[in-house]
């Protein structure tokens, strides 16, 4: 019986393993564009890209130290299932340079981990997309349950409180491709989450704070944009869209919309 | 306070629990009801914690139900509250499914039933005294948990509307999930109906508080103060140093917590502005006057709840580490390092609270020593399990349902610890916070490891409780039935989490990038459905067992510690011989112990007997 057991722990863990490997070609991976054949999504936002590497570097770890313990465990386990009645057992307090060597591996693993992904972070809230560097595109404010936008008008900047020519969106946040733009998150109400899985972006809005969000575009599609943060009932129906452009076309898109929003319907279209 | 009373001529006998010899008789409310006899605690609270068990089973049926089948009629939920509506669940109430699945977990299960029922039941008989220090604030600290439970019922819309004022019934149940984040939490038209059941749940959360809180008082004087001549630090086992441990975490941490709830509480009825800053407009509510901060609370709640998740494993650790041992007839691995590690853990499960805040606007550069903190406890983490498997390695192992409880802790806490890593790694960590990859980690972490220890700790224990056994087979066909609908239904959530799904949805398919992932969820479903009803075998086997199970002695597992040399079930003070310790709890295959290959830590054996190099 002691064999079929450790059979069974080290089955768990095949197991395991094999879903995991599979699952990228179920659509159980990230979400995003495919790319080759492997059926893992790929971000679409440069800090996207960095996250992504660094899942994967974890996990590439993870996946060691898992398979690792897990085949000790199974030795471990068959071992003591298959001894002899007539066998000693083992009669050990433990190993004093076992115990040094499992404490300075994996320090030595996390602190790396640790020291290599502070550049990842440094990039998403420090460096690189400074706000000076980034346009702010947008407000976005989160209520219970939709997302308000407000843009400056074209070629103006975006100001902290509401302008007489101010644009405005519900549940559809446009942004240019190709730069870095940075928009600013409030909510009107309860705590909510900016959160576009295809990007990698997520962040609370928080009640009474205005925090900027920079990122990137690589590609002009519509992304899915939801709330990550309980907020009510309706949490999960906060559903909007993220419609990336290119340059002209979000102008042009905002020249559109600027028409459409002020007219009054006492003028005569032009002509 | 009661003294050591040797009973010697109550000897074996398994029916004298409940008398003193000199004492006043005791009526039965005094000895089974108000009983001030750690061993009834003890009792009590496992019996409450496993009939909670069911309950917050049954909710988080609830909650898997709707995944599965959205908006679609659910069973006996739905018949009981929305029978007008065929029986389809509304989205508040989801939110309170989930909200008051996972509180009944965690306030009224994993702590009460690890500090609760194990620490009281274990500790005086483990470290050889009569009772605890405070009998009475013990029997307290179980009476305080009812207030509590009735309170989470009234939050669940359980109560009559004239005495509880929630409007609406279950309808309205509390809807801000266990973390309870304001403003949701803070203010009453947030969340529409659940005005007053906000405010009982605080007060519940409060009273649990106060029950832990005598509970840890307790065992910390306990621990120090009654140990048996002979039991120094280093010779307790491993789960007295958890219980220790875990006393003093809970009580530095809590107190920041009854704090928070009694300000989140004033802020809801008294007008205060501790967490409300200034402007805010919910529902066309006036605009709030303000003032306050609203991370503020996540800082205090994480204070206390991260050590408190820690609150949630260590005894399992401890209890873990003692069965483990003895199952493999083998001396613990590492006796030190177990309990440095365990000390580490708590040391820094205090400066780690930001993890759970990383994307949350605090300060970016806190975010990178929240970062290293939480890397570093991964190590502790680690040395303890290599010392687990260090401990089973050249055993001969006993592969009955305890060792495969056991077995399967530390498999499960290997997952859950190492998808701890992907989280701590706070990029990765602002794709998958919040997503279901983080409620895969808290899983392994609190059911694969914490509820699979304590299964086996039910099944080790049980016999000193009973003075009877309890069926092995079945408890197997329970492990089994656990393990792999705990698996199939918790596993495939790190994959959820990866494809983005975001936790606490009452209904994520109506986006298109999560409309492929019903099909799995509904197999996760039928999985857990399976975990559920798996769980009537260990009940019935508990029940069964306790009238009817293989009657055994003091010592069935031959198991070193002084619990063992106590009759089964103990009486009234315990032990009918003094205990006196002359070895460590792990000395299982000793060479000085003869043709045994178990050596109570009471057994004395003559210098001579030892050879030179003798071990205590
Ligand atoms: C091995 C070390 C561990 C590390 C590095 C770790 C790391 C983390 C991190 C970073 C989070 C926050 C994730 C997020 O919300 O984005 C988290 C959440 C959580 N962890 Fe751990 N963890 C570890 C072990 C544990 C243990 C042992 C337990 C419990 C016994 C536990 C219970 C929880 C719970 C309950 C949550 C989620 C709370 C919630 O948001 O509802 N963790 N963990
Ligand atoms: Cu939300
Ligand atoms: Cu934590």
């Amino acid at each position: 019986m002691g064999r079929f057991w450790a059979v069974f722990f080290v089955a768990s863990a095949v197991i395991a393993v094999g879903l995991c490997w599979v699952a990228p070609s179920y659509g159980l991976w990230f979400p995003g564009t495919l790319k080759g054949g492997f059926g893992a999504g790929v971000a679409h936002s440069s800090i996207g890209k960095k996250i992504d590497d660094l899942f994967y570097l974890v996990l590439v770890i993870v996946a060691v130290t898992y398979i690792g313990t897990h085949a000790v465990l199974g030795y471990v386990l068959w071992r003591g299932a298959t001894i002899k009645p007539e066998e000693k057992v083992l009669f050990s307090h433990g190993s004093h340079s076992l115990e040094v060597i499992w404490t300075i591996v994996p320090a030595g693993i996390l602190l790396y981990i640790a020291l290599y992904q502070m550049d990842v972070w440094a990039a998403y809230r420090f460096k690189e997309f400074s706000p000076k560097k980034a346009e702010a595109v947008a407000e976005v404010t989160a209520r219970q349950f939709e997302w308000r936008i407000r843009y400056p008008a074209r070629g103006k900047t975006l100001m902290p409180t509401p302008q007489p020519d101010d644009v405005y969106t519900v549940n559809e946040l446009h942004v240019p491709t190709g730069r870095p733009v940075s928009i600013s998150l409030k909510t009107e109400d309860v705590q909510h989450a900016f959160f576009v899985p295809e990007l990698r972006i997520k962040q609370d809005a928080v009640p009474g704070l205005t925090i900027p969000v920079w990122f990137d575009v690589d590609e002009p599609r519509q992304y899915e944009m939801v709330c990550a943060e309980l907020c009510g009932w309706g949490h999960y129906k906060m559903k909007a869209r993220l419609i990336a452009v290119s340059d002209e076309d979000f102008g042009a898109w905002k020249d559109k919309a600027a028409l459409e929003q002020f007219d009054d319907g006492f003028k005569k279209p032009a002509e | 306070m009661s003294t050591l009373h040797p009973t010697l001529d109550h000897a074996g006998h398994d029916d004298s629990h409940g008398h003193g010899h000199g004492h006043h008789e005791l009526t039965f409310i005094q000895k089974y009801v108000f009983s001030t006899d750690h061993k009834i605690i003890g009792i009590q609270f496992l019996v409450t914690t496993l009939l909670m068990l069911m309950v917050g089973g049954a909710l988080a049926l609830g909650v898997r139900w709707q995944l599965a089948r959205p908006w679609e009629y659910m069973p006996i939920a739905g018949d009981l509250t929305f029978g007008r509506d065929g029986g389809q669940i509304s989205p508040e109430y989801y939110t309170m499914l989930f909200t008051m699945h996972a509180t009944v977990m965690i306030f009224l299960v994993i702590i009460p039933v690890l500090a609760g029922a194990f620490g009281n039941f274990l500790i005086p008989l483990m470290i050889g005294a009569d009772d605890m220090a405070f009998p009475t604030l013990n029997m307290l600290s179980y009476w305080f948990m009812w207030p509590a439970i009735l309170f989470f019922a009234f939050a669940l819309g359980l109560g009559p509307e004239w005495l509880t004022h929630v409007r609406g019934g279950m309808d309205a149940g509390s809807a801000q999930g266990w973390t309870s984040y304001p403003l949701l939490s803070a203010l009453k038209q947030a969340a529409p109906g659940s005005e007053m059941s906000q405010t009982w749940w605080l007060m519940a959360v409060t009273f649990v508080g106060v029950s832990s809180m005598m509970g840890s008082v307790n065992y910390m004087t306990t621990i120090i103060n009654m140990r048996a001549p002979g039991m120094t630090l280093f010779r307790m086992p491993l789960t007295i140093w958890a219980m220790f441990i875990t006393a003093i975490l809970q009580a530095f941490a809590l107190p920041v917590l009854t704090a928070a709830g009694f300000m989140l509480v004033a802020d809801r009825v008294l007008g205060t502005c501790f967490f409300i800053p200034a402007g805010i407009v919910v529902n066309n509510a006036a605009p709030t006057i303000g003032g306050g901060q609203t991370l503020l609370w996540q800082h205090l709640f994480w204070f206390y709840s991260h050590p408190a998740v820690y609150i949630m494993l260590l005894p399992a650790m401890g209890m873990v580490s003692d069965m483990l041992s003895c199952m493999s007839r083998k001396p613990i691995f590492g006796y030190k390092p177990m309990v440095y590690s365990m000390a580490a853990i708590a040391g820094l499960g205090f400066i780690v609270w930001g993890h759970h805040m990383f994307i949350s606007g605090m300060n970016p550069a806190l975010g990178m020593t929240f970062m290293v903190s939480t890397m570093m406890i991964a190590l502790p983490s680690a040395i303890k399990t290599f010392n687990w498997i260090g401990t089973i390695w050249g055993g001969r192992l006993q592969f009955n349902a305890v060792m495969l409880n056991c077995i399967a802790f530390v498999s499960m806490f290997i997952i859950g610890g190492l998808s701890g890593i992907f989280m701590a790694a706070v990029p990765v960590d602002i794709y998958i916070h919040d997503t279901y990859f983080i409620v895969a980690h808290f899983h392994y972490v609190l059911f694969g490891s914490t509820l699979f220890g304590v299964f086996a700790g039910i099944q080790f224990w049980f016999p000193k409780m009973w003075g009877r056994l309890m069926n092995d087979s079945v408890a197997k066909v329970h492990f089994v039935l656990s393990f792999i609908g705990f698996n199939v239904t918790f596993f495939p959530m790190h994959l959820l989490g990866v494809a983005g799904m975001p936790r606490r949805y009452a209904d994520p398919y109506h986006f298109e990038y999560l409309s492929h992932l019903l099909p799995l969820n509904q197999v996760m479903t039928a999985a857990a459905f399976l975990m559920g009803f798996a769980q009537f075998l260990l009940l019935g086997n508990f029940l069964f067992s306790i009238f009817f199970g293989e009657k055994c002695g003091r010592n069935p597992w031959n198991a070193n510690g002084l619990e063992w040399t106590a009759p089964s079930p103990p009486g009234h003070g315990n032990f009918d011989i003094l205990p006196v310790v002359y070895h460590g709890p792990y000395e299982y295959s000793s060479p000085i112990s003869g043709d045994k290959d178990f050596l109570m830590q009471t057994e004395y054996i003559p210098l001579a007997q030892r050879g030179i190099e003798s071990g205590h």
